[in-house]
């Protein structure tokens, strides 16, 4: 990665509360066009890195560039003006309409005045509020809370875009709108940085996975390279219409683990060994039905990464 | 800056407004201080024919300083008695009701976002700490000064149309009662806000946020009454010094009282 491309940088970040390290020697860095997820669960330090990017929060230690910026100094109102952040809670003001607080919103971070409402109807459009602008929020579901809250972030068509838990509580609909808007957002060659602790939403959206804990990068990389890392046996899953056929891959040299249940699993030494390994069943006889190489998935991965590092 | 200051402000307002649960009391003691006491006491005194009592309030016009009593208007001693309460006596109106007032939107302004969580919005926001206390500190002085304002033109309208035909048309408000409006009164209400936003930011809750004003408003209330009665009773250049003071010192406050908005403290951490 090119460090002086990224938008993000942290390096050898420190934060403290009191006797309680939330963040320890943290380095990370996130380019334009790219989402970066942050995985852990509650407590790893990711709430803390959202804060400390926009400055919201000041490093005990190492630095904080973002935009070549730095947050926390005199520089730090370019920043949040050029960020979207979509905290856990939504932070709404209850008492303002929905419009009301888009408004609030825009007006804050700068969208000029002339194009505040056009942009208001956009972002609510986009996320189905529409209809609910006139009305309070203190009336709106949960749904519509973060809907509105997603709305507001992206109102000024920010850079960065930093998201904390956002399909926390979400009915599918809703996170789903989220997801869109990250692919389409780092499509546009915005960068984004997503804390989560549910796998599955950073499954097929993450350039490159963080994995923190207790504050501490337990492991970091594309998803690629850490599957290549952890997940080195090439697992493929088998089924034929003879079943027990399938039992020969047992003794075939390049086959490390052997497993059938209903279909068999499979794991290889390489994963250029597929081929092989279809060539030895078909001419043991074997009639395939189903031959399918597996990656696993992110939630494979993040168990068998912190297995590996003993937490 | 300035925008970013009255963007903040003017949301507090637009809130505050969508709160009747919140400025109905305070404007039910608004109108209590201003019309509906002074009225009934001024239009009790001015039609008094207790002859006993008609004494009494001679005396109490008697009682004042020997150079106010000669500025009193009105023949009889209701008529006096009534000029003198509505002059000079009722001064502290002016002072307690928007202070009253600006101390309960203020101690809830900074606590208020953060037990809502919507300061977590502000602190990620491009506004700088000294526009979120700029737009905190006007959201919290327009309430207190808006009172004051219509407060004073409805208690000058119910002095006048009660006391006035008494004395011989309408007198109110005097000379030195603009200069306790204009010139007094605002830097007293500054300095009070200057010290709650800095307990506003400063503690956990709004309930101790309410409890720490009242503690600091009470003596800044017993000050503000002396200067507010010193203004009236005295000479214009007094009144005039006095003012001058109370903006001085509550620039200085209101400078030292930015420091107090931090962004942590709108996360919910620090103290």
């Amino acid at each position: 990665m090119d460090d002086a491309s990224a938008m993000v940088e942290l390096d050898g970040v420190r934060r403290t509360f009191g006797s309680v390290v939330a963040v320890d020697a943290l380095s990370l860095r996130v380019p334009p066009g790219s989402v970066t997820v942050l995985l852990g669960p509650n407590g790893a330090g990711k709430t803390t890195v959202v804060r400390l990017l926009t400055g919201a929060l000041a490093a005990h230690g190492g630095h904080v560039r973002v935009f070549g910026l730095d947050p926390s100094g005199r520089e730090g109102t370019t920043v949040r003006r050029r960020s979207g952040v979509v905290p856990a809670r939504p932070a709404l003001y209850d008492r303002l309409t929905g419009y009301d607080n888009l408004r609030y919103g825009a007006q804050l971070f700068e969208v000029p005045a002339d194009r505040i409402d056009e942009r208001i109807v956009d972002a609510a459009e986009r996320f189905g509020i529409r209809e609910a602008l006139a009305a309070r929020v203190g009336g709106y579901s949960t749904g519509m809370r973060a809907r509105l809250a997603l709305a507001r972030a992206v109102l000024h068509d920010p850079d960065l875009l930093l998201l904390d838990e956002p399909t926390a509580g979400l009915d599918p609909e809703s996170a789903r709108a989220v997801l869109g808007l990250i692919d389409e957002l780092a499509a546009r060659g915005k960068a984004v940085l997503m804390c989560t602790h549910l796998l599955l939403e950073a499954e097929g959206l993450a350039d490159e996975v963080v994995v923190l804990d207790r504050g501490r990068t337990l492991v970091a990389g594309s998803p690629e390279q850490l599957t290549h890392r952890f997940w080195p046996a090439a697992r493929v899953l088998l089924d034929a219409e003879d079943p027990a056929l399938l039992d020969r891959a047992r003794d075939l040299s390049f086959v490390c683990a052997y497993d059938r249940n209903g279909t068999a699993t499979v794991e290889l030494t390489d994963p250029s060994r597929v081929a092989d390994l279809v060539d030895a069943l078909v001419g043991a006889g074997a009639r395939l039905r189903r031959v399918e190489p597996q990656t696993p998935t992110l939630e494979q991965l993040y168990f068998a990464i912190r297995q590996r590092a003993g937490t | 800056m300035t925008s970013r200051a009255l963007v903040i402000a003017r949301t507090d307002l637009r809130q505050l407004r969508q709160s009747r649960d919140f400025w109905l009391p305070l404007a039910i003691i608004a109108g209590l201080f201003f019309v509906v006491l002074p009225g009934i006491l001024l239009l009790l005194i001015t039609h008094v024919s207790d002859v006993r009592l008609v004494k009494q309030l001679s005396d109490l016009v008697g009682s004042l300083p020997k150079q106010l009593r000669t500025r009193v208007k009105g023949a009889s001693g209701p008529a006096q008695a009534s000029y003198a309460l509505a002059v000079y006596l009722f001064a502290p109106l002016a002072i307690i009701v928007p202070l009253t007032v600006s101390s309960a939107v203020g101690a809830n302004t900074v606590i208020g976002e953060r037990e809502r969580g919507s300061g977590e919005f502000l602190a990620h926001s491009p506004a700088s700490e000294r526009e979120i206390y700029v737009g905190k500190l006007i959201a919290s002085l327009v309430p207190g000064y808006l009172a004051a304002a219509v407060g004073f033109a409805c208690y000058s309208l119910v002095v006048n149309l009660t006391v006035g035909p008494k004395v011989g048309g309408w007198f109110f408000p005097t000379r030195n009662w603009w200069i306790l409006v204009v010139w007094v009164l605002p830097p007293f209400i500054a300095l009070a806000m200057a010290v709650i936003l800095a307990i506003s930011a400063k503690v956990s809750s709004a309930a101790a946020a309410q409890q720490a004003s009242a503690l600091v408003t009470l003596p800044l209330i017993l000050i503000a009454y002396a200067v507010a009665s010193g203004t009236l009773f005295r000479a214009e250049i007094v009144a005039f010094v006095i003012g001058a003071l109370a903006w001085v010192a509550a620039t200085f406050a209101l400078l030292r009282g930015s420091r107090a908005v931090q962004r942590e403290r709108l996360l919910g951490m620090g103290g």
